[in-house]
């Protein structure tokens, strides 16, 4: 088993403007993604939903500065990290993330085990 | 030539050689990265195996199966080299399933080599792992251009320079290109495997695609050291080839080597003496290759009486390509089947550029104001503006129902589009007879 990084890219705007209904909605899909993860095989090791970019803080060369890394339409707003067979799978379960303002990037997390070798 | 001095008996076995590396690469390639679990290694222990034939099928004559000899030796020189190197870590491994069904859980990467082909590998049956191969290096997660390169290295055997040639690149460019998509499958751990039924109809398409693209580059390309391309039209039909026989229940892989075999019965005679582009109603039928029209002929009739739901876009393809290469002359063309065809084709593929060849075929069977009714649906569309062979399309029409002056504006606009001599020259010489300046050609 690997693990991969699902992170959800969304525009935003989607959450401010579709106001509590649309919470309660992704409060629901991503409850019963969690589940899916499982059915399908793999394993939720964690993730989390992050506050939006109005409230990021950026620091390059020890130089802080209000705001995101870059700035762009869908904006990184979650996480999940799992356990997958390899890519294919990782992909089949991804496809089932929520991420109705955008989608999301599935990246292969570094394996560190071997590399002293 | 002799025929049996020294010489003569080097040249049969390098001949053999390259032979056994045009056929048998793939299949040598498949079967020894199941053994050596890393596609580096893999190419390394076949290029080996390769020069090792040179050597011992001098002193020993060819084998009777070439590539079972390659495979055999591939696969040992695998086991050598995972036996000195196990406890280094891999440069690329790559991720071999146990079973081929997508339920089985892989073993961990850096575990030791199946229990099987470990032991004394050349008295197995060697598995035929193209499909595997193919499918890898067409995967979704990398990028068409790698899959492309990939394709051409891994299953085709051709060094990165060649590659590079074939796609007018700098060879670094390419280079870095293939070593970019070995490392993804590599870290991001893309099986080595065929997808299962559900993923199938999608991935085959990607497959289908790019052996297509392979072909249309060595196929169209104005320009470029003109062997690498023709050799490139060769391997794209060498690929679709083994995938049809790989795939025979695939109808579109069918569909495929189809339409390749069909358009390429016609390449002869694609272009004048003087390097002008021919159209369709002027080539010099005669000069078709009958006996590729026949097989790709074949494959459509073949494929049209199964009964798998509706026809694919490649078949369908296929099927016009057909309808064309069967007709005696452009004009005794059935227009009539070549429409329903194309209908059927634009509901498998709803592309603006179906469209615009639909309208063609519906021009030649139904009249001119038909076809023209069509382009201007497909002009409000909006998607190809900017799209040379629309405003062409619709000037010719114009010009069959004897509206010169919208003829001769249209293909000023379709002119204006174009960069390529040949066109300029075809379309300034209609502006010329529309314009009353030349004797009208029928």
């Amino acid at each position: 088993m690997s693990q991969y990084l699902i992170l959800i890219y969304e525009r935003e705007s989607g959450y401010a403007e579709g106001g509590p209904e649309v919470w309660e909605a992704a409060g629901k899909a991503h409850g019963r993604f969690a589940e899916q993860v499982g059915e399908k095989g793999g394993q939720m090791l964690g993730g989390n939903a992050l506050q939006p970019t109005s409230t990021a803080t950026t620091i390059r060369d020890d130089i802080v500065t209000d705001g995101p890394f870059t700035e762009t339409k869908e904006a990184l707003g979650g996480y999940y990290l799992i356990e997958a067979r390899d890519l294919d799978h990782a992909l089949e379960i991804a496809k089932l993330c929520p991420a109705p303002f955008g989608g999301v990037e599935v990246r292969p997390i570094m394996d560190m085990s071997g590399s002293a070798g | 030539m002799t025929g049996d001095g020294p010489e003569a008996a080097d040249h049969e076995v390098s001949a053999a050689v390259a032979d056994a590396h045009r056929r048998e690469w793939a299949f040598v390639l498949a079967a020894t990265a199941r053994v050596a679990r890393d596609i580096d290694v893999a190419e390394e222990c076949v290029q080996d195996a390769y020069v090792a034939a040179l050597d011992a099928w001098t002193r020993q004559g060819v084998p009777r199966n070439p590539g079972a000899w390659l495979t055999t030796a591939a696969r040992r020189r695998a086991l050598d080299v995972q036996r000195r190197a196990r406890t280094l870590r891999r440069k690329l491994p790559l991720l071999i399933e146990p079973g081929s069904g997508a339920a089985t859980p892989s073993a961990p990467a850096g575990a030791p080599p199946l229990a099987g082909p470990a032991a004394g590998c050349e008295d197995d049956v060697i598995p035929d792992d193209r499909l595997r191969l193919v499918f890898t290096c067409c995967h979704p997660a990398l990028a068409r251009e790698a899959q492309v390169a990939l394709t051409l290295r891994l299953v085709c055997g051709l060094a990165t320079a060649e590659i590079a040639r074939a796609f007018l690149v700098p060879e670094p460019t390419m280079a870095a290109r293939v070593t970019r998509a070995k490392k993804k499958i590599s870290a991001a751990r893309i099986p080595y495997r065929v997808p299962g039924p559900a993923e199938l109809p999608d991935r085959l398409d990607a497959v289908l695609t790019v052996i297509h693209l392979l072909y249309t580059t060595g196929h169209t390309a104005p320009a470029g050291p003109e062997l690498v391309r023709a050799d490139l039209v060769e391997r794209a039909i060498g690929l679709a080839r083994m995938l049809r026989e790989l795939m025979p229940d695939e109808r579109e892989a069918r569909g495929l080597l189809a339409l390749l075999l069909l358009t390429d019965a016609r390449r002869a005679t694609r272009s004048a003496a003087d390097g002008r582009l021919l159209l369709l109603e002027e080539q010099d039928r005669s000069r078709w290759d009958r006996a590729a029209i026949a097989e790709g002929a074949d494959l459509v009739t073949g494929a049209l009486r199964g009964r798998q739901g509706p026809p694919g876009r490649f078949l369908l393809q296929a099927a016009i390509a057909a309808v064309h290469a069967e007709a005696p002359s452009y004009a005794d063309t059935d227009w009539p089947q070549l429409l329903r065809l194309y209908d059927e084709l634009l509901r498998a593929w709803p592309t603006p550029v179906v469209a615009l060849n639909r309208a063609v075929a519906h021009a030649m069977a139904d009249g001119p104001e038909a076809g023209l009714a069509d382009i201007e649906a497909i002009e409000r569309d909006g998607r190809l503006a900017g799209y040379r062979y629309l405003p062409a399309a619709r000037a010719d029409l114009l010009r069959r129902l004897g509206r010169d002056q919208d003829a001769a504006e249209a293909y000023r606009i379709a002119l204006g589009l174009t960069e390529n001599a040949a066109e300029q020259a075809f379309l300034a010489a209609r502006i010329a007879e529309v314009s009353g300046a030349s004797p009208r050609v029928e």
